[in-house]
Formats: structure tokens, C-alpha cells, sequence
């Protein structure tokens, strides 16, 4: 029962209760119009201390698909809304108006300190550099429709996996379940931190490799999880230049992959993946948009407790 | 110099130097207990040491000097002689003893909301943030 639960990072929820999740998130995306009256007279607030325009709309467009109704602010007018107020005052107050908030807030533990304080349930829409539970679990849908299973799967990440916190946040969610194989492909100066190779890979014996290079490696991959490489990134132009194509995805490196291999994203994307790659059927990342709207509709649901 | 020794309480040795008066904070001293702070005392062990005496036998909080100093020493006297080694454990949790040092964490913000820290590695005494997860040393 996830009824009265919130969502403040990825592992809140055990496998079981996910795996309801996604049941309840693909009816919906069957049916989507037996949902439409689902939450009506519910409110969801969603308070967004810094603007980011697509988990704001993932979310309300959600609730207004369930029937329910909006409140909120988001970015320039967050701090008139707060007027110095503590998170912790704020939440309180909305507690009151609203059935269930999403907070973004470029702090790490903003989340944490709402849910204790709001008397209603709380998602963590990003709290700085730290959690985005919904993207790990838009990401975990879409590999779970897209392959058919969370098990036994080799997953590629490329690009940025050193400041990446999806890529982290992912690599812990799959870490918990049977046969996942990890290959780590980016440039040396963006490797995995020291936590993810010691808590997740090594502390929960995953199979795993570092490699540099995406040719040698795709042709073996179930998916591939693309990042931005930013060219701030690094200590100097040359490498930049040196490295930066390396991390593309264009047409001529997915002639290497194998048939059946998606490409994933997190967006928005810069250049990293060539525009001619929408077009193949294997690339997902626009699917992964969608499924983060189904996904935090049954994640309203279940957290309102409607059936 | 010469402190008395005490009859029946508790004395707190080995302190490392500079720390004994923040564990005394942590105590929660009542106002019927006698005590002594010795501050930079000698000590073989350490090159300077603090000490705390406390002239009464009940349960202090010892939670923060577990944290703060695990390898002070602390001794239950009664009548003059020490009956009672007691270990120090570290605590699993700790309200407002650390302070988290990350200046992303929302603790660096919100005011009046306690510092939470749980114990991530006994070996290493290690505390992880509540907020943000940072990880940090005593
Ligand atoms: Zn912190």
C-alpha cells in the first residue's frame, strides 16, 4: 500500500510495490480516459522554488488527467510566494489547502524536511544535485514496457557518468535487481564517483566494466543510456574537442547495435544524440516523456490511495 | 594541579584536548551535580588531555562524547575506588550534536529544523546526513 506513503528518493519503494506501479501506469496507458475522473476534487500543489518547466507540466498535466485541479508557483515568483517563509512553515500551510504537493528546491534534503512537515504526501520533483525519484522511475517503466523485464539485461551509460545523478540514481534502482550487467562508457575524467563503484557496484556485486570507447561495446547492449557531456566539464578546450565525438550517437554508430537495443535519455539533450537518430525506431527518448507523465499519474493515484 | 578525587560519580578521561567542554554541553548536567572541567591537563596517552569529574551516580547522556571522542575513557567511582569500566557505543542516530558541512544541504537554509546524523560505518566512525546524505568524521 503506497496510500499516505511519499516519494522523497528512488528506493523509497520496495521492487513489489513498483512493480504495482508500472501494473497500474500501463492500464492507465490502455484506458486512459477510466482515469479521467479518477481524482476529482483532489488537489495537487506543486511548488517549484526553481523553474523547471517539464517536470511542472509532467506532473500537472497528470492530475489534469485524473480530473483533479492545480495550485502553485514556480520560478521568479517562488520567493514572493515563500516571502522568506521556511520550507518547513510553507509546507504546513499548503498541507492544508491542498490532497498531495511535488517541491523542487535547489537544496539537498528540501524534500525530506517538506514531507515531515505537509501532513500530506509528498514527491521529491528534484531537490538540487541530489534526488529526482520520478525520473528513475519514468526510466524503469520505460525499460520494463520497452524490454518486457527489469531482470537480466546489459545496460550501457554514456557520457557524463561523474555529476550525472540520474545516471546514479538509475544504476542504484537496477542494482536491486537479478542479472543486470553494467558497462560504464565515458571519458576518463568522467568515470563514476567513488560511491557508486564501492556502495553499488562493488558493495552489491554487480557485474560491471569501464571502458572508453562506445564502438567496442555496443554491439553487445540490451539498452543504452545517453548523458550530456558538457563542455565545462573539463580542464581544457583540447580535450574537449578530442573527446566530444566520441560521446555522439549518430546513424553510422547505430549500425553497430543491435536490433533490438534502445537508446534512452534523460533530456533535454544538447547534441549528444544526431537528430537523424529520432527517426529509428530504437530510440525511446521522447517514449520515456510519456511514460513519465503515465508514471506520476498511477504515482498520484497510489499515493491518494484511488483504486 | 590538584583537583580532589571524588567519592562516588563518574569520571570521563582521555579526553582529547579542546573537546571537554562542547561533551559537557551534551551531558545534561542538572543543577545538583557537582563537576570539574580540567582543561589541558598532561597525560602519557595524549600530549594534553581534558577531564571531567562528576560528583553523583544516574545516567548521563553520553551519546555525544561517544560521537565526539570514542576513545575517552569512562569510569564509575563509588566510594573512592572505580567499580565500572563503561564502554562507549556510537550511537546509531544523533539529534543536533554534528553539523552538516555541505553547503548545498537544505540544513544550511531552514532554521530550527535539527541536525540528524545516523552511523554508517562503526570502523570507520563515519555519519551520514539525514538531508543530503554527505558523509562526515567526527
Ligand atoms: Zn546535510
Amino acid at each position: 500500500m503506497l496510500k499516505g506513503k511519499n516519494l522523497i528518493e528512488p528506493l523509497d519503494f520496495t521492487t513489489e510495490e513498483l512493480e504495482k506501479l508500472f501494473v497500474l501506469s500501463n492500464k492507465i496507458m490502455d484506458k486512459p480516459l477510466d482515469f479521467s475522473e479518477c481524482c476529482k476534487g483532489d488537489i495537487l500543489a506543486t511548488l517549484f522554488y526553481e523553474p523547471s518547466t517539464r517536470t511542472r507540466f509532467s506532473f500537472e498535466t497528470a492530475m489534469l488527467r485524473l480530473g483533479g485541479q492545480v495550485i502553485g508557483f514556480s520560478g521568479e515568483n517562488a520567493s514572493s510566494a515563500a516571502k522568506g517563509e521556511s520550507i518547513a512553515d510553507t509546507l504546513k500551510a499548503i498541507g492544508c489547502y491542498a490532497d498531495i504537493a511535488v517541491i523542487r528546491h535547489p537544496k539537498e534534503g528540501s524534500a525530506l524536511v517538506a514531507s515531515k512537515n505537509a501532513g500530506i504526501p509528498v514527491i521529491n520533483g528534484g531537490d538540487g544535485g541530489h534526488q529526482h525519484p520520478t525520473q528513475t522511475l519514468t526510466d524503469l517503466l520505460t525499460i520494463k514496457r520497452e524490454k518486457g523485464r527489469l531482470a537480466n539485461l546489459r545496460v550501457g551509460f554514456c557520457g557524463d557518468l561523474l555529476f550525472g545523478r540520474t545516471v546514479h540514481s538509475l544504476i542504484r534502482a537496477l542494482s536491486r535487481y537479478e542479472g543486470i550487467e553494467f558497462i560504464l562508457i565515458s571519458p576518463e575524467e568522467l568515470k563514476v564517483p567513488e560511491f557508486v563503484r564501492n556502495d553499488i557496484l562493488r558493495g552489491k556485486d554487480c557485474k560491471y566494466c569501464e571502458v572508453t570507447d562506445m564502438l567496442d561495446v555496443l554491439p553487445q547492449l540490451d539498452i543504452l543510456y545517453m548523458t550530456r557531456v558538457q563542455r565545462e566539464r573539463f580542464f581544457n578546450e583540447e580535450d574537449y574537442i578530442r573527446l566530444k565525438d566520441s560521446y555522439i550517437l549518430d546513424e553510422e554508430k547505430m549500425l553497430l547495435a543491435p536490433k533490438d537495443m534502445i537508446v534512452m535519455h534523460p533530456l533535454p539533450r544538447v547534441n549528444e544524440i544526431s537528430v537523424e537518430v529520432d527517426t529509428d525506431p530504437r530510440a525511446k527518448y521522447f517514449v520515456q516523456v510519456k511514460n513519465g507523465m503515465y508514471v506520476r499519474m498511477a504515482l498520484i493515484m497510489s499515493l491518494l490511495g484511488k483504486k | 594541579m590538584e583537583v580532589n578525587s571524588i567519592e562516588n560519580g563518574i569520571v570521563i578521561d582521555h579526553i582529547r584536548a579542546g573537546l571537554g567542554r562542547k561533551i559537557l554541553s551534551y551531558m545534561n548536567i542538572e543543577s545538583g551535580d557537582t563537576v570539574a572541567l580540567i582543561m589541558n591537563a598532561t597525560s602519557k596517552k595524549h600530549a594534553r588531555k581534558d577531564i571531567i569529574k562528576i560528583e553523583n551516580i544516574r545516567e548521563f547522556d553520553l551519546a555525544a562524547l561517544a560521537v565526539l571522542d570514542h576513545t575517552a575513557t569512562v569510569n564509575v567511582i563509588k566510594q573512592g575506588k572505580i567499580v565500572e569500566k563503561i564502554n562507549l557505543d556510537l550511537p546509531e542516530k544523533v539529534v543536533d550534536v554534528l553539523r552538516c558541512k555541505n553547503p548545498r544541504c537544505v540544513t544550511s537554509v531552514e532554521p530550527a529544523i535539527p541536525q540528524i546524523f545516523h552511523l554508517v560505518s562503526p570502523e570507520t566512525v563515519e555519519y551520514r546526513c539525514e538531508y543530503c546524505d554527505e558523509i562526515i568524521k567526527p
